[in-house]
């Protein structure tokens, strides 16, 4: 095994690592600011992916320019899920709030089999088989523009929360609902708000990984599992923790692959998950509380 | 364990100390709480009542420090070793188990002994929820209970386990001053009549001059003073530090 | 009489004849088709009431609990098919192995206390790991599934679970009584009570003595135990066995619904669920190929599982057995 094969099968894993990081992003924001343990993530990943598919087969609109459309979508449906159906169960139990989303993934994954069948879709563009070489790295144009992509996202999203009003009210809210009610913060609407932005993240990060893989109603549970595995790595409720351990799951999927056998990288993923949760659940970024 | 000659105090505190990060929340406390008598545990807020009374429920180790239970060192055990060894405590924000009936939540104390027979538990349980006047609500859901209610049910459920001592975490808050005369008077009758010995925390000082037979005042997590409720409201250190914090 | 000795009684009478029904079932000629329906209720229901040991009576979200369905299907049906050996055998290799896996579980859970979400999140981690181990294990004809010899419908030989569908009905007809008595004998019993006492208020339960480790520990390791002789019967039930399937996520949501729809913590909820949703899925499935739409009885689940989360989080049984007048107060 030379270097230059190593060398481009971790730079692969890491750009992937990067729109995984993106997906959990979502999560990440979610939990933070509700303590929702969203089950159905996975679900609107795959929603998002259907979208930028359906956008770009039907009107030609390729993922990268069509984000801001699926992202868009992905916040509405995310709000309303929100402020209709997941704010009553805010205060009960965590297993009910759990069964609750579990339920709405249940409807999603299964509504989306119906609609585009069980059977693999991809997209293919020109740009899916060029690459950019630098010296020894040979990096898909397509994983690169992923990348920079869901970088260019987090960026955004960080920002929105430290520069923008809305940004810093959803912070108050997260750190103290009751005192964020007394000032006048219309916490159901920012609760709702934040949703969205949750699943708008998890929109573009469909959008961008339909860029690099095919897209199939039963993989939603493997992506939910997988965006809890990295936020858990990396910390609930950290942003920069997720982005983290996106690299890191992206990093150890793309050399279990090529080391061992490709169909035992989840199960190194798990091993991973098992570890964390018992040894540091709080995540290498998170807080212990 | 042996059994102690009557004036081993059931339990005695022993120079306790808990710092939490740098913050010494108890600083050297020590009393004693004899067989059968009522003690009373006071302060202004921060004072380190809550702390001590968790030190001594093992819901907290101490830093230093010894606490001896009825002569038995229990220093250091957890809360459920410390409940077998003869504790029952009642929490401030009472946690009765609400998917249960009242009748039941008292059983699940009362299972300690017997064996865990579940008709002797049964049995003992209406009992003693006649002795906390809920024997007319033994069927209704713990849920259903107004909170002066709730109280009692904490109580006796505490009871139920038979303890030596039992620990009263302000179960006088939240109650208006009829309800809370309920409770002197039903805690009055236990320990007179079956000796039970009982600490408490408290802030209504109507309670406390009503049930203490000693007191002990903390401040800024020290004792400052102890005696009767005479003795203890006449004091001046203990006035100054009720006086200061009106003032803070 | 009492109101609630009374209600005591009614619900007996109601109980007896069901079980007079059920029993009697395979003779009143109720065909093939009937009979496998009624398997799948029992087996739901079986697991489901196994599944209720752990989360309704203890409190312990476990949502891997497939991993116990294919740990005793394994082990029952892979010595079958090397050694031969009798189910029942096989059946203690099985209970003992998941009983082993759930202690594993238990501990590092509750030592590091890894609750709630997290627990639950632990239990899928080692579901889907041993999921994968599966399907690359040669002893167990990794993905490719493990065959039992097919059975010999016309006879019954109840000892190698070889025999025609009323062999297998009457003995999941079986599990299921048994598994249900001794749900009730637990309740009624002081570990019944503990466990209750745990599920409310872990710290208050503490607080009076309660050996909150031990107990958690019990709750799982005799669930994991009950839970893989479902899998034993489902191995050779049906002749074959994948890792894919029966270590799935998909299994382990399965084996819960009916118990949450019937009523978590309650005896009768799981077998009221398991009929409920099979009854359900089956006539939603015969209506979806008639219209020619696939995947109806999946969505149906999730929207009963929404429905019964937003207006009756206590599940379906409770409500039917008041409106019925069998509760005077009672279980």
């Amino acid at each position: 095994m030379d270097a230059t094969f190593f060398l481009n099968v971790t730079s692969g894993g890491l750009l992937t690592g990067l729109v995984y990081g993106l997906m959990a992003l979502g999560l990440s924001v979610i939990f933070g600011v509700m303590r929702v343990v969203n089950f159905a993530h996975g679900d609107m990943m795959v929603v998002a992916m259907y979208a930028a598919f359906l956008l770009f087969t039907k009107l030609g609109i390729e993922p990268v320019p069509a984000l801001p459309l699926v992202a868009g979508i992905l916040f509405v449906l995310g709000y309303l899920l929100q402020r209709f159906l997941i704010n009553r169960f805010l205060g009960v139990s965590e297993h009910i709030q759990f069964l609750l989303l579990l339920a709405i993934a249940i409807i999603l994954t299964n509504v989306m089999m119906m609609v585009f069948g069980p059977d693999a879709r991809n997209i293919q563009l020109d740009a899916s088989f060029e690459s950019y070489t630098i010296g020894p790295l040979v990096l898909d144009k397509v994983r690169v523009i992923a990348a920079v992509a869901a970088g260019g996202v987090a960026l955004l999203l960080g920002a929105f929360f430290r520069y923008t009003t809305t940004g810093t009210a959803i912070r108050a809210c997260a750190d103290n609902p009751v005192g964020a009610r007394v000032v006048g913060l219309d916490v159901e609407n920012l609760y709702a708000v934040t949703f969205g932005i949750g699943t708008a993240c998890v929109g573009a990060a469909g959008c961008l990984l339909l860029l690099l893989v095919d897209v199939q109603p039963q993989l939603s549970s493997d992506y939910t599992l997988l965006g809890f595995i990295i936020v858990i790595l990396g910390g609930l409720g950290s942003l920069g923790g997720a982005l983290l351990g996106g690299i890191l799951v992206g990093l150890s999927e793309a050399l279990s692959g090529a080391l061992i056998e490709p169909s035992l990288k989840s199960m190194f993923s798990f091993g991973l998950l098992i570890l964390v949760l018992l040894l540091r659940p709080q995540g290498i970024l998170g807080k212990t509380s | 364990m042996t059994a102690q000659p009557i004036t081993t105090p059931m339990l005695s505190v022993e120079n306790i100390g808990k710092s939490f990060r740098g913050l010494r929340a108890v600083n050297a406390v020590s009393f004693h709480v004899p067989r059968g008598d009522i003690v009373a545990l006071i302060g202004p807020n921060g004072a380190g009542k809550t702390t001590t009374f968790n030190l001594i429920a093992g819901a907290l180790p101490p830093n230093e420090g010894r606490i001896l239970l009825d002569g038995g060192d229990i220093t250091g055990l957890g809360q459920a070793r410390i409940c077998r060894a003869g504790i029952g405590r009642t929490f401030q924000i009472v946690k009765p188990f609400t998917g249960l009936t009242v009748e039941e939540n008292v059983m699940v104390g009362a299972l300690r002994h017997d064996g865990g027979q579940v008709e002797k538990a049964r049995a003992g349980a209406n009992e003693i929820l006649r002795l906390l006047e809920l024997g007319d609500k033994a069927s209704h859901p713990a849920q259903s209970l107004t909170l002066p209610d709730r109280k009692r049910l904490e109580v006796a459920r505490a009871l139920a386990t038979r303890p030596k001592l039992l620990l009263l975490d302000e179960v006088m808050a939240g109650l208006r001053p009829v309800e809370c005369d309920r409770m002197v008077a039903i805690l009055t009758t236990l320990n007179r009549e079956t000796g039970l010995t009982i600490m408490l925390i408290e802030h209504v000082m109507r309670a406390v001059m009503a049930l203490s037979d000693h007191v002990v005042v903390l401040h800024h997590g020290e004792k400052i003073a102890e005696g009767t409720p005479a003795e203890v409201t006449r004091h001046p250190k203990v006035l100054e530090c009720y006086l200061s914090e009106e003032h803070e | 009489m009492t109101l609630s000795a009374l209600a005591s009684d009614r619900r007996a009478v109601l109980l007896l004849g069901l079980l007079a029904v059920l029993v009697a079932a395979p003779l009143l000629g109720s065909g093939d088709y009937v009979l496998s329906i009624l398997i799948t209720i029992l087996l739901q229901a079986y697991l489901g009431m196994a599944w209720n040991i752990m989360m309704g009576f203890a409190g312990q979200f476990s949502l891997g609990h497939a991993l116990y369905v294919g740990l005793g299907a394994y082990a029952g049906g892979a010595l079958f098919v090397h050694f031969g050996t009798p189910p029942l055998i096989g059946a203690i290799a099985g209970m003992t192995v998941s009983a082993m896996a759930g202690a594993v579980i238990g501990a590092l859970g509750f030592r590091f206390k890894v609750t709630g979400v997290y627990f639950a999140l632990l239990t899928i981690a080692f579901a889907e790991f041993t999921r994968i181990l599966f399907d690359h294990w040669g002893w167990v004809n990794a993905s490719s599934g493990l065959f039992l010899p097919v059975s010999n419908r016309a006879s019954s030989d109840v000892w190698l679970l070889r025999g025609s569908a009323t062999m297998f009905y009457y003995v999941i007809l079986g599990m299921a009584v048994l598994a249900f008595l001794f749900s009730r004998s637990l309740l009624r019993r002081r570990i019944g009570y503990y466990w209750q006492a745990i599920r409310e208020d872990q710290d208050a339960a503490d607080a009076l003595g309660i050996d909150v480790f031990r107990l958690k520990m019990i709750a799982v390791i005799v669930s994991a135990a009950m839970t893989s002789l479902g899998g034993l019967f489902i191995a050779f039930y049906n002749d074959n066995l994948y890792p894919e399937s029966i270590f799935s996520m998909h299994r382990s949501i399965e084996l819960m619904l009916g118990t949450i729809i019937g009523g978590i913590g309650t005896l009768f909820g799981p077998i009221l669920g398991a009929a409920v949703l099979t009854v359900l899925g089956e006539g939603l499935t015969i209506a979806g190929n008639a219209i020619g739409i696939d995947g109806i009885k999946q969505i149906a689940y999730g929207v009963c599982l929404l429905a019964i989360l937003i207006l009756k989080p206590g599940g379906l049984w409770p409500w039917l057995r008041h409106r019925l007048g069998l509760d005077g107060g009672g279980r």
